[in-house]
């Protein structure tokens, strides 16, 4: 069971109200395609992927983007009890999608940058830890059903 | 692998951020021992608290050997060679904790170049901080 301080929850939910989704999860996945390019085996489909400038504007990274940090939405809304309520995403990702839990850190640590660069200064070392912690979570629920 | 031209683009970052070596290392500093608590293990002989004067002067001190490195990049052996014995024989730190302190880098570097911060900058710095500490840890066995 995870224990969140009253200051941890506070400064969650206020990073959520702050960051535009619609910027912050396209910025995050091709961030990760592009820093990480291993992690692009996983979106054969998607088409151009060929450097930077095309992932950045790729239409379906996009979505994707969105549809991931869509994802995180049901983490804040349960924080006491993510593993419960990813375990249904937890099996889609081992089973049908079949990715190696090691990137869902690669994404996550893309997330935080992002996150960083949109809040600058308010993107205290403890706000900072109070999310690094969230996302711990989140990763350690989506690893809960591989087998 | 780094071209050409990420590595100019990381010496040019790094040659901008020498003047604010002590703020950049501070708050990288911060930032993991924040994150990742385990790290102020190596750091029981100093005030690391915000503000002091030993954070500093340790996050300018590491600051500055990175921007020493970037000037050229593929002299990172030599240039490192005492850090590297200094590591391996007295310091002596777990080299996974390179990783933390490189991500919390790229987080300050982020917060405080802001869109400046793009994707490409993200990639070539990660990159070269991935080759920094692998040589830092060369002498350790």
């Amino acid at each position: 069971m995870v224990t969140w301080t009253d200051f941890e929850r506070a400064t969650i939910q206020d990073i959520f109200s702050k960051i535009d989704y619609d910027i912050v999860g396209p910025d995050a996945l091709s961030r990760c395609l592009i820093v990480y390019p291993w992690t692009q085996r996983y979106f054969g489909s998607f088409g151009n992927l060929y450097n930077a400038a095309a992932i950045a504007s790729n239409p379906k990274v996009a979505a994707h983007g969105k549809v991931v940090l869509g994802g995180l939405e049901k983490a804040l809304k349960n924080m006491d009890d993510i593993k419960q309520a990813y375990a249904d995403l937890s099996v889609l990702h081992s089973e049908k999608l079949q990715v190696d839990p090691d990137n869902f850190k690669l994404l996550a640590d893309c997330l935080t940058i992002v996150v960083a660069s949109q809040l600058g200064k308010d993107f205290t070392p403890e706000v900072h830890a109070a999310f690094a912690k969230f996302l711990a979570v989140v990763v350690a629920a989506l690893r809960k059903q591989y087998h | 692998m780094l071209s050409k031209k990420e590595k100019q683009l990381i010496r040019e970052i790094w040659e901008r951020l020498t003047p604010v070596a002590e703020d950049i290392g501070a708050d990288a500093l911060l930032r993991m021992f924040a994150s990742y608590p385990g790290t102020k293990t190596y750091f029981s002989h100093l005030d690391i608290g915000p503000g002091s004067a030993h954070l500093s002067s340790h996050g300018k001190k590491i600051v500055l050997a990175i921007a020493e490195g970037a000037k050229d990049i593929s002299q990172l052996t030599v240039t490192l060679a005492p850090l590297q014995t200094l590591h391996a024989y007295q310091l002596r730190i777990d080299p996974t904790n390179f990783k933390l302190l490189s991500h919390c880098l790229l987080v300050t570097l982020a917060c405080y170049m802001g869109e400046g911060f793009t994707p490409e900058a993200h990639a070539a710095i990660d990159k070269f901080l991935s080759a920094f500490s692998a040589v830092l840890a060369e002498k350790y066995r």
